[in-house]
C-alpha cells in the first residue's frame, strides 16, 4: 500500500469512511511527514499537532458510531487540511507572516474554516505567506521563506506559497489559500498543484485578514480539480457576517461533474476562448508550449478553441497596483499597537504609531501602504484611484463580452516557471509582473482555476488557468476534471516526495 | 444686539445624533449608556477592529435614520454609499470611520423653527449614517500620564444632520437645536440628552458686513453640552469675530472649544495637522439600496411632527403660542394633553393646558419625574379640572387635591370625598360664617368703617379660613361686601 500522505482528499474520505484507516493514522502520517520535511521546506508557520490529534481521535469515535448506525457522516469527517496564516483560527496564532501580529491569537474562527470544521475537517496547521499576502514568492514572510518542493533553490510562488508547497510535498491533502491578485493560482502553478480562485463573494471573507477587500477571495490548493471542488463546496455560500458574500447552494455534483455529463470524458460543445493578449513576448517558451499542448488536448477532447480579445488586459497591472494598495492602506490602519500585537512605547502618540508600524511592518507592506495612501490623497484621488475604478469596469466588460462568445477562457498562469530565491528581491516591479495573467480575474471578480499541464526542462511544473463567468466554477472544475482524467501531470510528485 | 448692527452672522449647524437602536451600527453588540456602563463591556471583535472582521449594516439604524430624514422633508437617495474616513486615533479601532461621503442617505430637507420674528424654514443640506468612535480618558497618576480607551461607544449608529448656513442669531440657533431635538424624540430616534452626549451640536459661525453677499471665514465650535452653552458660545463667537473685523483683523479658520466656566471659546489643540481623510467607498459594504415601498411605509408611519402640532394646538384648541410650544416640545406631554382633552372634550383647552404646564410641570421638576411616570392619568387630571370648572371645588382646593392625587394615585373625586373638600356655595352657611367673623372682629370692622378699605381683604381671608378653604370665594366675596355695606349704611345713618 502506498503512503497515506500520497492519497488525494477524495481518497482520504473514502478510506476513512470505509474504515481502511483511521483519522488518527492519517493525521499522524501527516504530522510525521511535516516533522521530517518541513524544517527545510518551511511550509508551515505553526503546526497544531495536539489539537489535530485530539480532533482525529474524536472524529474516529464518531466515524465508527456512524458506521454502526449506517448513517452518512459529515462529508469531510476526519480529514486534515492546512490553512493559510491570513485566516483566523480560534486559539491558534494568526500572524499573516508579519511581526505586527506576532503572538496574536484571534478569539474567533474565519467562516470558511469554521464551515469546513463543521463538515468534519481538522486543521493541521497554519501555512506560510508573504506578509499580509503581499507578494508572489513567500519571501516577504517575516518568519522566513518557504522553498519550492520541486527545487529548494526556488520559490514556491506566493502569497499562498506555504499552502501550495504543503500540498505539493504531501504535507497536507489540501490547503486553503487566498487570492487577491493571483495568490492561489500562481503558487499552484509553481508547485504543480491545482488551485481554485472562486468568484468574488462566493466564500465569506469573515476572519480573513483583509488585504484588498474588493479583490480578496478564499481559495483552495489541492491535488486535483475534484478535491478543489470538494473543499470549495463546503465553504462557499452566503454568510450573515459578510455583506459581500452571496448564496451559492452548491451540491457535490454541481462542481465535480463534467460540463456535459452525458458525454463522460468528453468536452464536445465546450468553447474555450484563447485571448491573444495573454500570449505575449516575454512568455517563457516552455510555458507557452505546455499551454498550447494542453489546448490541443482540450481540442482533441472535443472542445472548440476560439480566439478572443481582452483589449484592456495591459491596464490590469497598473489598475491593480492602485486599487489593492489603496484598500490595503486603510485595512492595515488597525495595526497600530493600541489594542493587540506588539507596541513600541514612546512619549507622543504619533511616535507610538510611527515606531510600532515603522518597525513591525516589512518593507513590501510599507511600500504598498504608501502607494495606497498616495493614490487616495486629496488632489490625486481622481487621477489614480478614481481612474483605476473606471478602467476596472472596462476590464470587467472585456470579460463579459468574451463570455458571450465562449464558455471559458484559457491562458498561462504566469510568464515563467518558479524563479530562484532572491531573483526579484531588489526589483519590486519585476515581482509585480509575476501576476500579470492572474490579476484580471480578480479585478473582474470572476473565478479562475490553475492546474498543471507539463514541466519545463528543469523539471519545474507549468500551469495553465481557466477563467469563467461569475459563479461558473463548475465549468472550470468540470473541464479541468476531464483534462485530468486524460493526463497525469497532477499526479506527479516532487523528487523528495517519495523519499519517505 | 444693537452693537452688532454693522455685522451679520451666518451660522450653519452640524448635529451628530446617536440612533436609539438595541445594537450597534455594524455588529450585534448592545448599545449601552457609555456615561455609566463599565468600560469595554459592550465590545466584540467587530467593533474592536480585530483583524479579519467585517461590518454588516444594522437595518433598524437605517429605519431610524429614514424616519429622521423623512421628518426633515429630505429627498431620500434610492442608493447611498458607505465610505471610509481615514485617520489615526486610539478611539477609532479600525483606523477609519465608516461614514457616508459623496452619496449620503438623504439631502435637501428643511426644518421649521419659531422665533420672535416669526416662522422660519432652515434648509437641511444632508443627512448621513456613520458610526461613533470610542472614548479616551486621560489619566495623570504618580507623575505618569496615560490614556484609557473605552470602546463601548465605538460603532454606535450615528446620524449626521447638516444645515445650510441659514441661521443668523443665537436665538435662531437655539430654536433650531431645540426643534431638532424635539423632532428626534418625536420619531423615537434619540433621547436628546445633550449631557450624555447622545446629541452633539457643532455650530459653524462666520460674520460679514451687514448686507454683504460673501461669506466670511468660519470657525467651528465643539464641546457644547447644553442649549445654554450653544447659545452663549455662538453669541460670544459672533461678538469676537465682529470685534476682530472692526479692528481690521482677520478671523482664523479653526476649531474652537467652549469654556463654559469662563464663557469664552478657545482654540483647540488640533490632533494632527491638516486632515486629509482620504475618503473612498467602503469595499466591505455594498451600496445601500432602499426598497421604495419600505421608505413609503416609514413615511406613512411617521407621527404628527412638532411644527404641525404646534400650529394645530393654536388653531384647533386656541392655545397661546407659549402653551402650544411648551406642550408640543415633548411628544408624551402633547399626547397627555390631547388624551385629557379627549376624556372631557367640554373642558376649556386653555385651562387644561395651564394645569399641565403649571402644576404638573412643577411636580415633575421637583420630583424629577417624566409625564409617563406620574400617578395622575390624563383622564384623572381632566376630571379634576372639570370639578374646578363646575365650581365643585375652588382653584386652591384643586391644587391641594392634585398634590394628593400625585402622591397617592387616587382620583380627584376620591380625595375630595375623603377629605370633605367639596366647595361650599350654600348662601345661608356662608352668610352665617360672614356674620360670625364680623362679630368676632369688632376692632377690624371699626377700622374698615373709618376708611381702611384693605381690611375687607383680611376679613375675606378670615371667612375662607373659617370655611376651611372650601367656601366658594365668589359667594363669600359677595356676602361679605353685602354685609359690610349694610353695616356702613346703618353706621352713617
Amino acid at each position: 500500500m502506498s503512503e497515506l500522505t500520497d492519497l488525494t482528499l477524495s481518497e482520504c474520505i473514502s478510506g476513512l469512511q470505509g474504515g481502511d484507516f483511521s483519522s488518527l493514522e492519517l493525521v499522524r502520517a501527516y504530522l510525521q511527514r511535516i516533522e521530517r520535511l518541513d524544517n527545510s521546506l518551511h511550509a508551515y508557520l505553526c503546526v497544531l499537532a495536539e489539537q489535530a490529534l485530539a480532533q482525529a481521535k474524536d472524529a474516529d469515535r464518531r466515524l465508527s458510531s456512524w458506521r454502526k448506525e449506517q448513517e452518512a457522516p459529515p462529508p469531510l469527517m476526519g480529514v486534515p487540511l492546512a490553512v493559510k496564516d491570513v485566516l483566523c483560527v480560534e486559539g491558534a496564532p494568526t500572524t499573516c507572516g508579519s511581526r505586527i501580529l506576532e503572538n496574536f491569537t484571534p478569539p474567533f474562527t474565519a467562516t470558511a474554516v469554521e464551515r469546513l470544521q463543521k463538515a468534519g475537517a481538522i486543521v493541521l496547521g497554519k501555512t506560510n505567506t508573504d506578509e499580509f499576502a503581499m507578494g508572489s514568492s513567500t519571501e516577504n514572510s517575516a518568519y522566513g521563506l518557504t522553498r519550492n518542493p520541486w527545487d529548494p533553490q526556488r520559490v514556491p510562488g506566493g502569497s499562498s506559497g506555504g499552502s501550495a508547497a504543503a500540498v505539493a510535498a504531501r504535507l497536507a491533502p489540501a490547503a486553503l489559500g487566498t487570492d487577491t491578485g493571483g495568490s492561489v493560482r500562481q503558487p499552484a502553478s509553481f508547485c504543480g498543484v491545482t488551485g481554485l480562485k472562486p468568484t468574488y463573494g462566493s466564500v465569506s471573507r469573515y476572519g480573513l485578514v483583509a488585504f484588498g477587500s474588493s479583490l480578496d477571495v478564499v481559495g483552495v490548493l489541492a491535488h486535483d480539480a475534484r478535491d478543489a471542488a470538494l473543499v470549495f463546496q463546503h465553504m462557499a455560500g452566503r454568510d450573515p457576517l459578510d455583506a459581500t458574500s452571496v448564496e451559492r447552494n452548491l451540491t457535490p455534483s454541481d462542481l465535480t461533474r463534467a460540463p456535459f455529463p452525458e458525454r463522460e470524458g468528453e468536452l464536445r460543445g465546450l468553447r474555450i476562448g484563447v485571448p491573444r493578449e495573454y500570449f505575449i513576448p516575454g512568455l517563457q517558451a516552455e510555458v507557452e508550449q505546455a499551454v498550447r499542448a494542453a489546448l490541443a488536448l482540450f481540442e482533441s477532447l472535443g472542445a472548440e478553441l476560439v480566439e478572443v480579445n481582452l483589449p484592456h488586459t495591459e491596464y490590469a497591472l497598473p489598475v491593480y497596483y492602485l486599487v489593492a494598495p489603496a484598500e490595503a492602506s486603510a485595512n492595515l490602519a488597525r495595526f497600530d499597537g493600541i489594542r493587540y500585537g506588539p507596541r513600541l512605547p514612546a512619549d507622543e502618540l504619533w511616535q507610538v504609531y510611527r515606531r510600532t508600524r515603522g518597525q513591525k511592518f516589512g518593507p513590501e507592506v510599507k511600500r504598498r501602504i504608501m502607494l495606497g495612501t498616495y493614490a487616495l490623497s486629496a488632489g490625486y484621488y481622481d487621477a489614480y484611484y478614481g481612474q483605476a475604478q473606471k478602467v476596472r469596469t472596462l476590464i470587467r466588460q472585456d470579460f463579459e463580452r468574451a463570455f458571450q462568445q465562449v464558455d471559458v477562457i484559457a491562458a498561462p498562469v504566469t510568464p515563467n516557471t518558479a524563479f530562484v530565491i532572491g531573483e526579484h528581491s531588489d526589483d519590486p516591479l519585476s515581482m509585480y509582473l509575476e501576476d500579470i495573467f492572474t490579476i484580471p480575474a480578480n479585478l473582474a471578480g470572476i473565478p479562475g482555476l490553475a492546474f498543471p499541464v507539463g514541466f519545463d526542462q528543469q523539471g519545474l511544473p507549468v500551469g495553465m488557468q481557466l477563467m469563467g463567468p461569475h459563479f461558473r466554477e463548475d465549468l472550470l472544475l468540470g473541464a479541468a476534471g476531464v483534462y485530468q482524467q486524460a493526463t497525469d501531470w497532477h499526479r506527479r510528485t516532487p523528487p523528495d516526495g517519495r523519499s519517505g | 444686539m444693537g452693537v452688532r448692527q454693522d455685522y451679520e452672522a451666518v451660522i450653519g449647524l452640524e448635529v451628530h445624533a446617536e440612533l436609539q437602536t438595541e445594537s450597534k451600527m455594524f455588529c450585534a453588540c448592545p448599545v449601552v449608556d457609555s456615561t455609566v456602563a463599565a468600560p469595554n463591556i459592550a465590545v466584540c471583535p467587530v467593533c474592536a477592529g480585530m483583524p479579519g472582521v467585517l461590518p454588516v449594516v444594522n437595518r433598524r439604524a437605517v429605519e431610524l435614520a429614514l424616519r429622521v430624514a423623512l421628518a426633515l422633508e429630505c429627498e431620500i437617495a434610492p442608493l447611498s454609499v458607505f465610505a471610509r474616513k481615514n485617520y489615526f486615533y486610539p478611539d477609532l479601532p479600525k483606523g477609519y470611520q465608516i461614514s457616508q461621503y459623496e452619496q449620503p442617505l438623504a439631502r435637501n430637507g428643511g426644518l421649521t423653527i419659531f422665533v420672535s420674528t416669526g416662522e422660519k424654514r432652515v434648509r437641511i443640506r444632508r443627512v448621513h449614517l456613520e458610526e461613533d468612535t470610542g472614548k479616551l480618558t486621560h489619566v495623570e497618576k504618580n507623575g505618569q500620564s496615560y490614556s484609557l480607551v473605552d470602546l463601548n461607544r465605538a460603532g454606535v449608529p450615528l446620524l449626521e444632520i447638516v444645515t445650510e448656513p441659514d441661521l443668523h442669531t443665537p436665538e435662531e440657533v437655539r430654536a433650531y437645536a431645540m426643534a431638532l431635538r424635539s423632532l428626534l424624540r418625536y420619531v423615537g430616534a434619540n433621547s436628546g440628552d445633550m449631557q450624555k452626549g447622545v446629541m452633539r451640536i457643532e455650530p459653524n459661525v462666520s460674520v460679514r458686513p451687514a448686507g454683504s453677499a460673501e461669506l466670511g471665514t468660519r470657525t467651528e465650535i465643539k464641546n457644547l453640552n447644553s442649549f445654554r452653552a450653544l447659545e452663549r458660545s455662538v453669541d460670544y463667537e459672533i461678538r469676537r469675530q465682529s470685534e476682530l473685523l472692526r479692528q481690521g483683523q482677520r478671523v482664523v479658520q479653526q476649531t474652537l472649544g467652549w469654556d463654559e466656566a469662563r464663557g469664552v471659546t478657545v482654540a483647540q489643540r488640533s490632533k494632527e495637522e491638516a486632515h486629509d481623510y482620504r475618503y473612498f467607498p467602503e469595499p466591505d459594504l455594498p451600496p445601500l439600496v432602499l426598497d421604495p415601498a419600505w421608505v413609503e411605509q416609514i413615511r406613512r408611519d411617521l407621527p404628527e411632527l412638532p411644527a404641525a402640532r404646534y400650529r394645530r394646538f393654536q388653531q384647533q384648541h386656541g392655545l397661546s403660542a407659549y402653551n402650544a410650544e411648551v406642550l408640543v416640545a415633548e411628544r408624551p406631554v402633547a399626547d397627555y394633553f390631547e388624551a385629557a382633552l379627549a376624556a372631557r372634550p367640554e373642558l376649556p383647552p386653555k385651562q387644561l393646558a395651564n394645569w399641565i404646564t403649571g402644576e404638573l410641570f412643577g411636580w415633575m421638576n421637583t420630583y424629577n419625574q417624566s409625564i409617563d411616570e406620574i400617578k395622575v392619568a390624563p383622564a384623572a387630571l381632566a376630571e379634576l379640572v372639570g370639578m374646578v370648572v363646575s365650581g365643585e371645588i375652588n382653584q386652591n382646593t384643586a391644587k391641594s387635591v392634585l398634590a394628593e392625587m400625585l402622591e397617592s394615585g387616587k382620583s380627584a373625586a376620591q380625595v375630595v370625598k375623603e377629605k370633605g373638600l367639596r366647595q361650599v356655595s350654600d348662601q345661608a352657611q356662608i352668610e352665617a360664617w360672614v356674620e360670625q367673623v364680623l362679630a368676632d372682629n369688632p376692632t377690624q370692622v371699626e377700622s374698615y368703617l373709618s376708611g381702611k378699605e384693605t381690611v375687607a381683604q383680611w376679613l375675606f381671608g378670615q371667612v375662607m379660613r373659617l370655611g376651611r378653604g372650601q367656601a366658594n370665594p365668589q359667594v363669600v366675596q359677595q356676602a361679605l361686601q353685602r354685609k359690610l355695606l349694610a353695616i356702613k349704611q346703618s353706621h352713617t345713618r
